[in-house]
């Protein structure tokens, strides 16, 4: 530590912090939220999803290398990337609408950051005893056999999870039973061990032990929080009108006033970031509840309302000063900006899920060939070129009929086969390459430019669509 | 409003700055934080000895490594070039008619054909392939030598009226300004643009026309003026003409006649890849 005279170090150790162990409602919530987060992110890629012959049968399934991500009954291909966007967009506002009615819940409860680093303190607490014993053994200089053991053992058991941190992460790209038959086998790609080898480093180091300092230093989620949260945000905050001043009981003179805070610092000692919530409001807070189980819990045993510390506003501090309850919770989680951000983000999901009911199952994309633009045939006639990409999003494979509708002079002829269909395999796209045929002296032959449509007709189920395009003449080329 | 914590002992010093009262803490840096930024400064100085870097007046430093992108290039070519080496094998070795029944060759012929093309023979015939004066359209379905796979091989393998290929195709239309006056070429040339449907110049020379073209002509273009492909005569009843079809071209043509040369390309590109290319032609379009 720095004083007046000597200039500061220009390093600064890592203070650690050994949060103490606490119960109640908040404890218990994130106990909950913990388990269904974890449960989701190991079981998703087991379930299975019957999508047909030829098709993966993962639920979830972010195939890469095909380009097609496959959510259940849903299937995104690349070019429809805005789905993911659009999702992605629906987080974002989601995160400003909760952190704006309540604080930084997102750190306190389902970051993973906090929830890998919650479960790495559980494992630490089991081998090395709580927050007092803890301290201790890191206080004990010397490395003795019992302190290598608990060190060795709490490792073991990190490194475990973290391994199967990123293990699970893997499984979302590829069919899960197969690759992992293949990751013990070493026949997995490098690239799902190399993924494996990350992801459990940075799960060791990041939840052993950079912990809080990854949510102070290294995201910049909270500097952007800032900007969400305004006074009538329900935060985690000290009520200082009511504890203030702080005494232990054995301190007070009798007459002297005294608040309800008897400065046990139990508030202090559970704390995962390792702050002092009767300070203020501060950016390190994560909002996680976990000071208000302690202040409550400490609260009930000497008689007191719980609530000196507490989910409040900060626009509330005049009313309660004068003695009056705070204002009712709906009244600060509906205001104008909580449904604002609320609305922006139903219109983005209605947007979402209008462009998924619309989304047709055959898709047409029409390129003419412009190299060159028309080609003469022997016989006078006048041929245009066509790439025409078809895109089967049905489970199996469907024959297509392409037909040509303007003049009734041209005729269509696709190349490779003398036939007026194609067959697309299941959940694939197909390439034809198509002739558009004007016969001599017809007026598309001759004209500039003339008007053709592309109808092509699922013949299993008779579903058309089409596509507008033209067909060069000889025109002014003559 | 909660207070502001009051300086305690202990807390570093300031940087001096206040804003509205507001001071800043000078707080050291992390030291994970700085051993990181430290590795990055050796990591950088590592990087720029051991890969090329530093620019020098002409060129730039190699680097310890020996790095270069064209030699990551030429390792990469060589790389698919041994992974296609059984797939090139059998293009050269198979039946050519065959490849178009095995959709995997097809398939291979046609993508390793097209950029065969791009490299060798868009120069003549044009990116598109829709050719240019004197350089045949290869989408259209008029072959001088023929439009099978067979015949497309030949002709680019051996090229035409070239001298460095004794298999060249060859054949030569005679200047007939040396033979015939100069009216009966004017009929002449008449009677053919009657002969492949335009109007032409003079009606009225037509007939004379036809006498001159069977006593002159018909011996390589055939009697109705079909042509023909084992001399590369060309059709003369059709709407396609490589040099042109109007008055001034024909009398150009029959006067002087043409003589358009192909190289013959065993000389430059494997059997392998004249075969990709041949299917590649066959398929634009006019292949028969
Ligand atoms: S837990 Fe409550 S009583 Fe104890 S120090 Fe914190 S605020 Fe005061
Ligand atoms: S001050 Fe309270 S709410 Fe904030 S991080 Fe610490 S324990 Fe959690």
């Amino acid at each position: 530590m720095s004083d007046q005279t000597t200039p500061p170090s220009l390093y600064a150790a890592r203070e650690p912090i050994f949060p103490r162990r606490v119960s109640g409602p908040f404890r218990n919530f994130k106990w909950i939220v913990l388990i269904v987060t974890l449960g989701i992110y190991y079981v998703v890629p087991w379930i299975r999803w019957d999508r047909g012959p030829d098709l993966p049968n993962q639920a979830v399934l972010l195939d890469l290398a095909n380009r097609r991500f496959y959510f259940f009954w849903i299937d995104i291909w690349s070019h429809e990337f805005y789905f993911v966007a659009g999702l992605l967009i629906m987080a974002g506002l989601g995160l400003f609408l909760f952190t704006s009615a309540l604080g930084r819940v997102w750190c306190g409860y389902a970051c993973p950051q906090t929830v890998w680093t919650d479960l790495f303190i559980l494992v630490e607490r089991w081998i090395e005893g709580d927050r007092n014993a803890r301290l201790r053994l890191h206080r004990q200089e010397k490395m003795d056999a019992r302190k290598l053991r608990l060190r060795l053992t709490k490792w073991t058991v990190w490194l475990f999870i973290a391994v199967a941190t990123g293990g699970a992460w893997v499984f979302y790209f590829a069919d899960a039973p197969t690759l992992l038959v293949d990751l013990f086998t070493g026949q997995a790609a490098a690239v799902a061990y190399i993924t494996v080898a990350i992801l459990t480093a940075t799960t060791f180091v990041f939840g052993g032990f950079a912990r809080e300092q990854i949510c102070i230093y290294a995201c910049p989620w909270p500097r952007i929080q800032g900007a969400m949260m305004d006074e009538d945000t329900l935060t985690v905050a000290y009520r200082p009108w009511r504890g203030e001043p702080r005494k232990h009981s054995e301190e007070v003179k009798a007459g002297e006033p005294m608040g309800d805070c008897i400065d046990c610092m139990a508030c202090v000692n559970v704390c995962p970031v390792g702050i002092d919530i009767r300070d203020g409001q501060q950016m390190e807070c994560i909002t996680c509840a976990l000071c208000i189980d302690a202040c409550d819990d400490v609260m009930a045993k000497i008689g007191k309302p719980r609530g000196l510390i507490d989910y409040l506003a900060l626009s509330d501090e005049k009313l309660e000063r004068a003695g009056n309850p705070p204002r009712p919770v709906w009244k600060h989680i509906f205001r104008p900006r909580t449904l604002i951000y609320t609305a922006l983000w139903g219109g983005v999901g209605v947007a979402l899920l209008v462009a998924l009911f619309i989304r047709a199952d055959i898709e047409v994309t029409v390129a003419p060939v412009r190299n060159p633009t028309f080609v003469t045939m022997s016989d006078g006639s006048i041929r245009n070129t066509y790439d025409i990409r078809l895109r089967n999003k049905n489970n199996e494979e469907r024959l297509f009929r392409i037909a040509v509708q303007g003049d009734p002079a041209v005729r269509i002829q696709l190349e490779g086969t003398p036939y007026g269909s194609v067959s697309v395999g299941a959940d694939a796209s197909h390439l034809q390459r198509v002739y558009v045929i004007a016969p001599p002296n017809s007026a598309p032959a001759e004209g500039d430019h003339t008007d053709l449509r592309f109808w092509i007709e699922d013949l299993t189920n008779g579903d058309r669509a089409y596509k507008d395009s033209n067909f060069t003449g000889k025109g002014t080329n003559q | 409003m909660t207070k502001v914590p009051p300086k305690q002992e202990g807390d570093p010093n300031t940087t001096g700055h206040s804003w509205d009262g507001i001071e800043e803490f000078d707080n050291p840096m992390p030291r994970w934080w700085l051993w990181c930024f430290y590795l990055t400064i050796i990591w950088g100085v590592g990087y720029t000895i051991a890969y090329p870097a530093w620019p020098l007046v002409s060129s730039a430093t190699s680097g310890l490594l020996g790095y270069s992108t064209r030699g990551e290039v030429a390792e990469e070519i060589a790389a698919v070039e041994v992974a296609n080496e059984g797939i090139n094998m059998r293009l050269a070795s198979v039946e050519l008619t065959e490849i178009a029944n095995d959709a995997e060759l097809n398939s291979y012929a046609t993508s390793a054909g097209a950029a065969v093309y791009r490299t060798w023979c868009t120069q003549c015939h044009g990116s598109g392939a829709a050719g240019f004066v004197g350089y045949p359209n290869l989408l259209d379905d008029d072959w001088l030598w023929g439009g099978d796979i067979e015949n497309i091989h030949a002709t680019i393998s051996h090229g035409i009226r070239n001298e460095d290929d004794d298999d060249a195709r060859y054949s030569e239309m005679p200047a007939f300004g040396d033979i015939l006056e100069p009216e009966e070429i004017t009929s002449v040339v008449n009677y053919v643009m009657d002969l492949s449907g335009a109007t032409p110049l003079d009606a009225s020379q037509v007939s004379a026309g036809a006498e001159v073209y069977l006593d002159n002509c018909s011996a390589c273009h055939g009697e109705e003026g079909l042509g023909d492909r084992d001399q590369g005569a060309p059709n003369l009843a059709d709407a396609i003409w490589l040099y042109g079809g109007d008055y001034d071209t024909l009398m150009e043509t029959v006067t002087y006649s043409r003589y358009g040369v192909m190289p013959p390309w065993t000389q430059r590109l494997s059997e392998a890849e004249i075969r990709a290319v041949s299917v590649y032609v066959h398929q634009l379009g006019g292949g028969e």
